[in-house]
Order: structure tokens, then sequence, then C-alpha cells
């Protein structure tokens, strides 16, 4: 038996660790790149927009358009999308009970793959602008179709669960179908399919930010009631919650918060398992903390994973899902080996 | 004063009418235990006096409709204990503890200086603080009942509610933390209903027996009234004695039947 799972950092601690490594990750992104800047004047530069700092900047006209409309654009979209995509798998974890859920389950990535799909293949010309709104809404509608068909009568989370398995595989026939008679647009769904942060721009940060706002705070205030939930409906009745409630208010944010970060990056898979699962571990399970910190930690995880997915066959681009796949693969099965391991 | 006065509740689960118009009471203080078959409908009861059923028929806790309150209004009269607890393997003790302040939380709020100490006086009591920082998942199941009990405390309730506290403890265990929760009765006014499977302990422990069968009162009154060799053996189809332990209280035992009047096999 495995008594412990080694040490939990105290809380202080964690967040430090957390903003360390979502500060550190930024910075590697801003000097990493094609164009080669300067590390201390794009640092001076970046210190320069600090609200009362002016500091001489070292970088010339060019240099500084690569880093604040194109890089920092690309690393603000993706802290958004992976912060989003964090908090939306915790919360999910939470109102499940189940360590396995994802931001793209109940029919989340499904929906949008639909949205995207259709909004490619039958919009033509216009399609590829309303590809964000078309996922955005294909994202939502597909929760709202699994959470609909799947909340019956009272019934419980596994029946929610399996409805969103069968809506989504529902809707990505739906999609396959829609596909399989347009191949010519194959190129473009599978592109997008895949996740990309390149066209990342500051419109799109500002569309998505009131979204990621809301979503994100419903969600971190509802971490305690995630924590009573985690007792089991019976208890957190009496004790006085309503699970129904909480649950419904928490999948709706998630579902917002996932459907945002899908609108401007596409399907970026791993992100929602892996992040709040290395979070638990170091921190603990209480959601109070779990959320919070896979917030900053998705974000700053998201960052990297995009650096490397624009750097590695530079000058040509990972998809970031391929990127966050490589990754969240190996980890996800040293999570189930390791959960194994405490439950014998 | 009676502290829970039920009148004529029946449930009905899946159409099945479980509970006929059940009727007891306990007073303020006091220790009932529920006792019957499997299938009575002990557990029924319990939740719907904890508010977690649909039922007919009224549940006053110190002079309060049930009906009449909501989710942490009744949480902040009653706790309740199921037989089978989920508990989270990795939540540590502390956090588990603190959880009992639900009910005294407003819907945004979180857990403030007093919340935290309450828990902490809740965990001292029970002598569960000093493993405070251990995980759920490590805990024996003498701890694990110790451990429920501290946040059943720390939630501040009239009304205890209890599904099989000793369920699957061993005799010492089975003791500890009956002395434990009558301990809890008499220094903090805390009116006990509880589940017990073992007659013998139910009449050691509860002043008042109510007897379930098929949904309906049976029997109900003190140990000595309710635990007769007649009523028992209608009531479980058992072949028992009983006795009296040295203190007086009526002792259970079960006979098996003589061999030779076994069907061979």
């Amino acid at each position: 038996m495995i008594a412990t799972r080694g040490r939990r950092l105290r809380p202080a601690w964690a967040y430090g660790v957390a903003v360390a490594f979502l500060v550190a990750a930024t910075l590697v992104s801003a000097l990493v790149g094609a164009a080669d800047l300067n590390p201390i004047a794009t640092i001076t530069a970046l210190a320069d927009r600090i609200p009362f700092v002016h500091l001489p900047s070292g970088l010339d006209s060019l240099d500084r358009a690569v880093l604040f409309e194109i890089r920092l654009p690309r690393i603000t979209v993706a802290i958004m999308v992976g912060g989003l995509l964090s908090v939306a798998g915790a919360g999910y974890q939470g109102v499940f009970r189940n360590p396995l859920v994802d931001s793209g389950m109940l029919g989340a990535s499904a929906g949008a793959g639909l949205g995207a799909t259709l909004a490619i293949v039958y919009l033509g010309s216009a399609g590829p602008s309303a590809v964000p709104v078309a996922a955005f809404a294909g994202s939502l509608a597909g929760v709202a179709m699994a959470y609909l068909s799947g909340a019956v009568g009272g019934s419980g989370t596994t029946t929610l669960l399996l409805a969103g398995v069968a809506v989504g595989l529902f809707l990505t026939a739906v999609q396959t179908y829609v596909l399989q008679r347009s191949t010519q647009d194959l190129q473009q769904v599978y592109s997008w399919l895949l996740g990309s942060l390149s066209g990342a721009t500051w419109q799109q940060a500002g569309e998505i930010a009131p979204y990621a706002a809301v979503s994100v705070a419903i969600v971190l205030l509802h971490g305690r009631h995630l924590d009573v939930l985690s007792v089991g409906d019976e208890e957190a009745r009496a004790l006085g919650t309503h699970p129904g409630r909480v649950r419904l208010i928490v999948v709706a944010a998630c579902a917002l918060a996932a459907a945002s970060a899908v609108a401007v990056s596409g399907l970026i898979g791993f992100v929602g398992i892996v992040v709040p699962h290395v979070v638990r571990r170091v921190a603990g399970p209480s959601y109070r903390l779990v959320l919070p910190l896979s917030l900053l930690t998705g974000a700053g995880f998201l960052v990297l994973a995009d650096t490397l997915a624009r750097t590695v066959v530079s000058p040509a681009e990972l998809p970031i899902g391929v990127v966050t796949a490589l990754v969240g693969s190996p980890v996800f099965v040293w999570i189930l080996r390791s959960t194994n391991a405490v439950r014998t | 004063m009676n502290a829970i006065q039920v009148a004529g509740v029946t449930v009905e689960l899946d159409r099945v009418r479980v509970l006929h118009a059940v009727s007891c009471a306990v007073s303020s203080g006091g220790w009932l235990a529920l006792i019957g078959p499997n299938g009575a409908g002990k557990t029924t009861l319990l939740r719907a006096v904890a508010g977690l059923l649909p039922h007919r028929g009224t549940i006053r806790v110190d002079q309060t409709d049930l009906g009449a309150l909501r989710g942490r209004g009744r949480a902040r009269l009653i706790a309740y204990l199921p037989q089978v607890p989920v508990l989270p393997p990795d939540l540590t003790v502390g956090e588990y503890v603190l959880l009992g302040r639900t009910p005294h939380l407003g819907y945004l709020g979180a857990p403030g200086r007093g919340d935290r100490r309450k828990a902490a006086e809740a965990s001292e009591w029970l002598d569960v603080a000093r493993f405070a920082g251990r995980r759920l998942g490590s805990l024996s199941g003498g701890e694990r009942q110790r451990v429920r009990l501290a946040r059943a405390l720390a939630q501040e309730p009239r009304v205890l509610l209890l599904d099989e506290p000793t369920g699957d403890l061993d005799i010492g265990h089975q003791q500890q933390v009956l002395e434990l929760i009558d301990d809890l009765r008499r220094s903090r006014g805390v009116t006990v209903v509880s589940i017990l499977h073992d007659l013998t302990q139910a009449s050691q422990y509860a002043g008042h027996l109510v007897l379930l069968a098929a949904g309906r009162v049976e029997a109900a009154g003190p140990p000595a009234a309710v635990l007769t060799e007649d009523l028992i053996s209608r009531v479980y189809a058992a072949r028992v004695t009983v006795t009296a332990d040295p203190a007086g209280y009526p002792v259970v035992t079960a006979v098996r039947p003589p061999p030779s009047s076994q069907p061979s096999r």
C-alpha cells in the first residue's frame, strides 16, 4: 500500500510555483522564434508596458512589431485557451466525480467539430471567418444536447456521461458524413481539428475575453461546492447543498469556457485532463485549490506547447493538438498506472 | 419535550409503499434505535427524517416542521451519516471535517476562522485532530467512523441520524464508537437516532427502541418491553433467547436449532 503520495505543497507555495511557471513560459515564448530578439531588450520592452514603469527599449520598430503584434497576441491567446481548457476539465471532473473526464466531453468537441466543418463546407468564402462562431455555437449545442438527453429524472452522473458519449458519437458521425461528401475541404477541416494558434490576434483575444472572464469566475466560485459534491450526492444534500443545481451551473460555465477556447484554437486535447491531475498531485484534491492552480498551470503549459509547435519544425508549424497529445498521452498513461497502484 | 416527532409518515419508492403511516418520537437528548429485519424500512425512515425523500405525514424537529425548511436550514438541525459513506481517498481528515461547516456558509461564502475553530474543536473532541493531515484513504475502519462523527459534530446539529454506525467494525471498536456517540449525546444534548443491527447493543445504548417490520411499527418502547423472545422470533423468523447482562440490559442471543431437527444435507 502506498500510504502517501509525496508531500503536498502549501497553498502559498503552490501558487508561487504556478505563477513562476506561467511567467517563465511567457518569457521563453516571447524570446524564442524565427526572428531573433535580443533578450534584455525584449524584457525591457515588456517591462516598459507595465503601468508607471518607463524604460528605454533597445528594440527597433520591426522587432517591436514582431513582439507586440505577433508573439504577444499569440501568447495571450495561448494563456487564455490553456487556462480555459484546464479549468473546464477540472470543473467537469469535480461535477462528475470522475478523474478521466475532459473539457471536450459531453459532446463539446464533437459539436465544435461539426460546427466548424459545416462552416467550412457550406459557407464557401465566408467559411473561414465564420468558423470561430460556428465552433463556439456547435460546442455549446453539443453540451446542451448531452445534458438534455442525460439529465432525465434526476438520474446520476453516469447517465449524463454516457449521454455525452452518445451525443458525441452522433455529432461526429454527422460531421464525417458531411466531410466525406466534400473531400476538397478535408485539409482545411483537419488542420482546424488538430488545433492551431498560428493566426492569433489581439482581436481574437478581445472577442473571447468576456466569455472567458464570466465562465472562469463562475467555475472558480464553485470550488467549495465541488468539494462538497465529492462526498456523494446523498451526503452533499444532507449538508444542505443542491447537487443538481451546482452541477447544472458548473457544467454550463465549463461548457462556455471550453467553447470560448475552441472558437479561437480548434480542438486541443489532453490539456483539460493532464493539467488538473498534475495540480492534484502537487496541491491535493480540494477544488478550491485545484481550479485556480489549473488555470495558471494550464495557461503556462499551453504557452510552452505552442512555443514547441512553432519552433520544432520551423519554419513550418506542428499542430498544437499534436504537441499536447504527444506530451499528454504518456502523462495520461502514468496517471492511470499510478492511480492503479494506489487503489490496490 | 420531544426533539423529534414523526407522525403518519408514508413513503413510496418506485411506486411501492415502503413505509405505512409510521409514527414515533424521541425526547430531546435521547437515543432512539431503529431495529427490524432487512427490508423493514429502517433506512427509508432515517432518510425521510433527514429530508432526503419525499414523504407524506409530518416530521418535526424541536417543534419545527421539516417540510417548512430548505437545504441549509434543515442541515443546521440534522446531521446524517449513511451506512456506506463516499470518502474521497485523497482528501485529508482536516479538509473532510471542515465540510461539516457547509450548512453554516452562504452560497458563495468560504469557511472563516470561526468555522476552522469549530472544525478543530470537533476533531479534538473525537481525537482525530492529531492526524488531521492524513488522507482519508489511509484510515482504519475505527478511525474512519471517528472522522465521520467529527464532521457531523462540526455541523453543530441538534439531531444525529446514524445508519449502522458500527457496520464493519470489530467488537472493541463497535463499543468505542457507541461510547463516543453516547458521550456526545450526554455532553452536548444531541438527540441520536440510529439503526442498529445488534439487538444487545441497541438495548445497552438506546433508551427507546422502535421495531419496524414490513414498513410498519411493530413495537416501540424501552428495550425490556420490545426485546422479548416472542416478538423477536416472530418478526425476525429467528430462534433467540433473551437474558439479562449484569447491568440488567436485555441480551439477545441467537440459538441454533438442534441438529436433529435440521433436514439432512
